[in-house]
């Protein structure tokens, strides 16, 4: 197992694992509606599927936020 | 129930009021369920009916919220000219369950500032303590 963190907080995952990966892995309830920062670094939606995570990397995710009156 | 500083309030009606005829938008941070500090953001839509993030200010506010030992507690968005409740879109868009969302109607003559919380999957209200 390896560490990394997640949302400020460490989490144990084993490589290898992608960002779409870890997304699946937290259970994200609206995985298309959700952001991505690595290592401080925004992260284009289209290279979740490709960006391969390491030992000690920090990702945050948030969710989109919208809406009309 | 969340607890918000006069002056945070006072500053969320003068964005909005600011940003018409479009719609504003922003970010709240602070600890437990006591708001602490107000981040205008930018409403990409520059729009009088939509509003969205942008999702590069949204990590900014969380990377100084962090340093500052907070959190993002809430969100808010302005409807220039209807209630303040949530519309069709807003429930629709509405995901993260862990915050609330606030809204401010600028359609009486006096504002009118609201918070609800994401249940499932529908936009309650929330009591807001003016503290």
């Amino acid at each position: 197992m390896s560490k990394i963190k997640v949302n400020d907080e460490s989490q144990e995952v084993t490589f290898p694992l992608t960002v779409t990966g870890l997304i699946k892995l937290n259970n994200v309830l609206q995985p298309d509606m959700v952001s991505v920062q690595l290592n401080g670094e925004f992260l284009e939606r289209q290279d979740f599927e490709t960006t391969e995570l390491k030992e000690g990397d920090e990702i945050d995710f948030l969710y989109f936020m919208g809406g009309g009156c | 129930m969340i607890k918000i500083p006069q002056h945070i309030i006072d500053g969320i009606i003068a964005q909005a009021k600011a940003e018409l005829p479009n719609e504003a938008c922003g970010l709240l941070t602070g600890l437990g369920d006591t708001v602490q500090k107000q981040y205008p953001l930018t409403n990409v839509d520059h729009s009088p009916e939509h509003f969205s993030f942008d999702p590069r200010e949204q990590f900014q506010v969380l990377k100084s919220a962090r340093a500052e030992g907070q959190k993002i507690i809430a969100n808010y968005h302005s409807h220039p000219a209807t209630p303040a409740r949530p519309s069709e879109e807003d429930k629709r868009l509405a995901f993260d369950p862990n915050v609330s969302y606030l809204i401010v109607s600028l359609a009486a003559e006096q504002p009118v500032v609201k918070a609800f919380s994401l249940v499932d999957g529908d936009l309650i209200p929330n009591e807001i303590l003016v503290v």
